[in-house]
């Protein structure tokens, strides 16, 4: 557990140092003239996007803030990054859903579907769910999806191990779908709550292997009407403008119910998501804060603004 | 057929004649719009400032060609730039012929670092070394034993200790065990880390220093956004990489993280990973990427295109004839086999800025070319640099040694004519003419 507060704690550290150079930044020039300085504005920008935020998007936000503040009496006194903030929240807040665990009652078993590029962190963060759902009293099962992937199986079969649920799996390069299928016929006869399916990483630009996750999201939906509830994409918080591209193709041949950002406790911000978030109307579900079982918090639309801009 | 064409590029020239030199004012939308492109593709935004500031620098007060117009030429330039700067001190693997090469593989989680080495593994085994994988990843569950298929599947030795959490010790034995059994290469897969975790870069630094690396190969995920200048400057100062290896590539990301990496760590892309497949490991081409950050723009390839096929000297040469008028059969050919190296004709055509629709639709055949280089070779030298003395029976003589029928010799003659005519309407409007106009129309 320290290491979860840990991992927070860092998080917010790094993300406090850019706080703290905008902020000063603005306090200055906003105090001293009524006017925001190009300096500030130029400023911003490269701040947001640094944090890899679209530059349609950054434009558009800084235009509306210059709009905001021109309406304002008190210029001086406006705050222009909160201004900014609430812009960003507001995209992030349009799409907010309730947590995927309150519907866990209604199905049985509840299903979700795992996708995402190569080495996003699909399976360490289906064990952090896993993990996440059995401390809340679910019973897991995981389908090992990935058929492709050298010691996919293997990979999964630890992570099992160290959280204790259950992972079904077939040899290495069988039908995906014939895994989720087997995954799920087990779930209905061992009374299962949620069932997870990981699936192998795949370039959204490769037609076939898309396709390939479209088939098993009918065969899921074929042995239980609901399933998949969910399909969540992952995606590395690392990636750039790429984002966008993939959320679109996943979406495409999956309907994405849910993103997933990994990796945020290196220096990477994600800021790549309100593209993502306002084109595709998804939410972001969780976010991964480090390679332990506890490192995925729920997504907090608040402080992930607040991360990005302290 | 060709002389239809000649028509319409003569109207074509005269639309998009050049505009003198680069200024500011002539150039600002296209950087500004560049400066979009770089952003759009990942390059980090102190990067692309300071890349566009210095491109800038550099093209204020060329002259424009009549060719091109400012904001083409500055692409070009960029394009040009960015190529430079990707290939630079570009040079492959460092393998030593005698003794055992070391090839260490860093990068953060998730970069394809375990894919790679196999990849390099099966790569330099076709290079004929003896190859071996050490499993240095210690951390992520079951990545010993995904090295451990892989290799499996290309037949190259593994080396891991089973329950072992000791990285160095692993990598520094794995040396030992190499020299031992005749193996002349090591690739140590180590596990993927973040920056900013001070245990595990110290764990990296330190399997550096027990192995003592004769390269070290930073492997970067090609989707990478804005930070890869952070994780880069850190694996940097830390372990000092010698190379970077781009993966992913068979994505659609624009890659432009290898520019940024570029910018802050001057090391070269030394290869690119392409597919999950172990035979997808590619040289990197530094023009490739290039467009690719570019987004593969039409206007760089063209100005590319020419730049490269036209040999200068001849151009300034024909230039000289044209101007004097002694434009004969001989410099007809030239010309002709210039446009052939330049590939495809209509290619070419749909590339030019300004040409009209009308005209890129028009029907161009590259067979036509063939024709008439035909009937010029066809031609005694005597024929070909005085075009006058070509009468009757020399026109058939022609024809039936080139294969050609008599109006397609008659039909090129007249063509020949129509050209000289335009020539020399173009001397006297502009007292200048740049060749590259011929070469590139
Ligand atoms: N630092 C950090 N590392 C992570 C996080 N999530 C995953 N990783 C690491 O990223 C690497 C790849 O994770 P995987 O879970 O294997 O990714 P995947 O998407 O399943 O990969 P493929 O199945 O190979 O496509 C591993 O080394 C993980 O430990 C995170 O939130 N933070
Ligand atoms: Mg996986």
């Amino acid at each position: 557990m320290s290491s979860f507060s840990d991992k927070l704690k860092k998080l917010k550290e790094g993300l406090n140092r850019t706080k703290d150079k905008i902020v000063t930044q603005i306090s200055e020039s906003i105090s001293g003239k009524a006017i925001i300085d190009e300096d500030v504005l130029e400023e911003i920008e490269e701040i947001l996007i640094s944090s890899d935020v679209n530059y349609e998007i950054v434009e558009k936000i800084i235009e509306k803030a210059r709009v905001k503040l021109r309406e304002t009496k008190e210029r001086s006194k406006v705050n222009l990054i909160e201004i900014i903030k609430k812009e960003f929240e507001e995209i992030l807040q349009n799409y907010k859903v309730e947590s995927e665990i309150i519907k866990f009652n209604d199905f049985k078993p509840y299903v979700i579907l795992v996708v995402g590029v190569n080495g996003a962190g699909k399976t360490t963060t289906i064990a952090k769910l896993a993990n996440i759902y059995k401390n809340k009293g679910f019973k897991v099962l995981i389908g090992s999806g990935d058929t492709f992937r050298a010691a996919a199986n293997e990979q999964l079969e630890i992570w099992g191990g160290r959280v204790g649920v259950q992972i079904v799996n077939k040899k290495q390069g069988s039908d995906p779908s014939a895994v989720a299928f087997e995954t799920l016929s087990i779930a209905k006869k061992e009374n299962v709550d949620v069932v997870i399916i990981d699936t192998a990483g795949r370039l959204h630009t490769k037609h076939n292997l898309m396709e390939e996750l479209g088939k098993i999201k009918r065969v899921l939906g074929k042995v239980l009407q609901h399933a998949p509830n969910d399909v969540f994409l992952v995606v590395d918080g690392n990636t750039g403008q790429n984002a966008l591209v993939q959320a679109r193709e996943f979406s495409k041949f999956t309907q994405l119910t849910g993103l997933i950002i990994t990796k945020l406790d290196g220096t990477a911000k994600g800021g790549m998501v309100f593209s993502v978030c306002s084109e595709l109307n998804i939410p972001i579900k969780y976010v991964g804060v480090g390679e332990g079982i506890d490192d995925l918090l729920e997504f907090n639309p608040n402080e992930f603004v607040q991360a990005l801009f302290g | 057929m060709l002389e239809d064409l000649t028509l319409k590029f003569e109207k074509a020239l005269k639309k998009i004649t050049g505009q003198g030199r680069l200024t500011e004012n002539n150039i600002a939308d296209t950087l500004r719009e560049i400066r979009r492109v770089l952003l759009d593709a990942d390059v980090n935004y102190k990067v692309a400032k300071q890349f566009i500031d210095d491109v800038k620098q550099k093209a204020l007060g060329r002259e424009v060609l009549a060719s091109v117009t400012p904001g083409q030429l500055v692409t070009k330039i960029i394009y040009d730039e960015l190529t430079k700067l990707m290939g630079g001190s570009s040079k492959g693997l460092t393998l030593n012929p005698t003794g055992v090469t070391v090839i260490l593989i860093v990068g953060l989680q998730g970069s394809g670092k375990t894919t790679f080495s196999a990849k390099l593994s099966r790569h330099l085994t076709e290079l004929k070394r003896k190859v071996l994988l050490t499993a240095a990843d210690v951390y992520r569950p079951a990545a010993v034993e995904q090295l451990k298929q892989l290799g499996a599947q290309i037949n190259a030795p593994v080396y891991s200790v089973e329950g072992s959490q000791d990285a160095v010790k692993i990598a520094r034995d794995s040396i030992v065990y190499a020299k031992k059994n005749g193996l002349n290469t090591v690739i140590i897969d180590t596990a993927g880390r973040l920056h900013v975790d001070e245990e595990m870069m110290r764990e990296i630094v330190a399997i550096k220093k027990a192995v003592n690396p004769t390269e070290v190969l930073f492997v970067v995920d090609s989707m990478t956004g804005q930070d890869a200048v952070n994780s880069a400057k850190a694996f940097h100062e830390s372990v000092e990489f010698d190379g970077i290896v781009l993966t992913k590539l068979d994505g659609d990301s624009r890659g432009g993280c290898a520019l940024s990496i570029r910018a802050v760590v001057n090391k070269p892309v030394k290869f690119i990973s392409a597919g999950e497949k172990l035979d997808t490991i590619e040289i990197f081409h530094p023009d490739r990427l290039a467009s690719r950050i570019l987004g593969k723009g039409d206007i760089v390839s063209l100005v590319e295109k020419a730049q490269k096929q036209v040999d200068e000297k001849e151009a300034e040469e024909l230039q000289k004839k044209l101007l004097s008028n002694k434009f004969d059969f001989d410099d007809f050919l030239k010309q002709i086999r210039m446009i052939k190296k330049m590939g495809s004709l209509k290619s070419l055509l749909a590339m030019v800025p300004g040409l009209n629709k009308a005209l890129r639709n028009a029907d161009i055949d590259d067979k036509q070319l063939v024709v008439v280089e035909s009937i010029i070779q066809s031609m005694t030298k005597e024929e070909r640099r005085n075009p006058r003395i070509l009468n009757g029976s020399r026109r058939r003589r022609i024809a039936r040694g080139s294969g050609n029928s008599i109006q397609d010799v008659n039909r090129l003659i007249k063509q020949y004519k129509e050209m000289q005519k335009m020539m020399k309407r173009f001397k006297n409007n502009k007292g200048m003419i740049n060749l590259s106009n011929f070469g590139l129309n």
